[in-house]
């Protein structure tokens, strides 16, 4: 008897398959090209990282997703290290 | 006017040249000229899938760079007239095979066939771009499982932006071709079923052909199943693609093996 209720409570493995690539796609869908809200994310979070080693000027970070071509999206990021820091450091490993 | 028609997938092993091979002599079968194009450069198939390897002289490159003319390049099938193949290169760089050249071999096909097949290669990258960029029409080969929807689901986004067609703000007709179906599992609760894939991705379904013994067979042989065998369940199921193809109205049902006086007990009516 008991075989036959762990038939019926178990679930269908198509079922997961289902849920789980519902979900799945629905994220890949869409996250990715023009995610302006990842974007300024990147930015800030990127941002905090470096200040932690140089200063940095907030506008000398450029951050950039492209929806290249070929398929594959491109994250970009510029970002422009004052020159008395290079010199800092290149001294310091001398 | 010639119709363009890529079979893709992203993934791999799905049933991509299996289903060119089987799609394009079900087209040929019904008169019209048809050419199969190989577009996986170093790792062709088609023609060992078609019989054809031992009469490949020029293939695709060689015609995109010159060295041979279309006429020489293109294959005529032994067993069906209206059927041509043409073969990828297998010792060349793929990045031989340039846009350009490309643009040029379809434009010179167009003339000359009704239905061009492309057989895409496996990924995302310049082959697929390439096989796909020209097409009017898409066929997306997907097995029952995860991987296989999931990738379809990209390569769909990818026929979407960035073909020729999209480019000019058209879109490219696209189908989905359900391989490897096995009703009775699907039936259990065991494999996606039909309206599973069907639900996530969202495109018109053009055929299911069901996981058969005749598929093998008939690529061990070098034939395409629709002209090695075609009464078997993959045949028809092609053979009823083609005419879904060609703008038919069909209902989709999964083709059954006849085996015995009760097969029609067994069909299954789908979508």
């Amino acid at each position: 008897m008991s075989f036959l209720g762990n038939l019926f409570a178990k679930r269908n493995t198509s079922t997961v398959a289902r849920d789980r690539l519902q979900i799945l796609l629905a994220h890949e869908r869409s996250a990715g090209i023009g995610d302006s809200d990842l974007i300024t994310k990147l930015h800030q979070e990127i941002l905090e990282v470096i200040k932690r080693h140089v200063t940095v000027d907030q506008d000398k970070v450029q951050i950039k997703l492209d929806g290249g071509s070929n398929g594959c999206s491109m994250l970009e990021i510029d970002i422009e290290v004052p020159q008395v820091e290079k010199k800092k450091e290149a001294s310091q490993s001398a | 006017m010639a119709k363009v028609l890529v079979v893709t997938s992203g993934k791999g092993g799905v049933g991509k040249t299996t289903s060119t091979a089987a799609l394009g002599a079900a087209l040929a079968q019904t008169g019209q000229n048809v050419v199969v194009i190989d577009f996986d450069v170093g790792l062709r198939n088609l023609d060992l899938v078609m019989g054809a390897e031992r009469r490949v002289v020029f293939d695709l490159i060689n015609v995109v760079q010159g060295d041979a003319k279309l006429a020489q390049a293109l294959i005529r099938d032994k067993r069906c007239e209206t059927l041509s193949i043409l073969p990828a290169s297998q010792t060349r760089d793929k990045d031989a095979l340039t846009s350009e050249g490309v643009a040029k071999v379809m434009e010179e096909l167009r003339e000359k066939f009704d239905w061009i097949v492309c057989d895409s290669p496996a990924g995302i990258e310049r082959g697929a771009q390439l096989a796909m960029y020209h097409a009017d029409m898409a066929v997306v080969v997907t097995n029952p499982e995860v991987s296989s929807v999931r990738d379809s689901d990209r390569i769909i986004g990818m026929l979407d932006s960035t073909t020729e067609r999209a480019k000019r703000g058209e879109k490219v007709e696209k189908h989905l071709l359900l391989t490897r179906y096995d009703p009775g599992r699907a039936a259990r609760g065991e494999m996606l079923s039909t309206e599973d894939v069907l639900e996530i991705l969202s495109i018109p379904l053009l055929g299911i052909v069901p996981e058969s013994e005749e598929v093998l067979r008939a690529s061990n042989v070098g034939s395409p199943v629709t002209l090695s065998n075609p009464e078997s369940a993959p045949a028809r199921a092609y053979f009823e693609a083609a005419r879904r193809l060609q703008g038919e109205k069909l209902e989709v049902h999964v083709p059954v093996e006849r085996k015995g006086l009760f097969d029609w007990l067994f069909k299954k009516r789908v979508a």
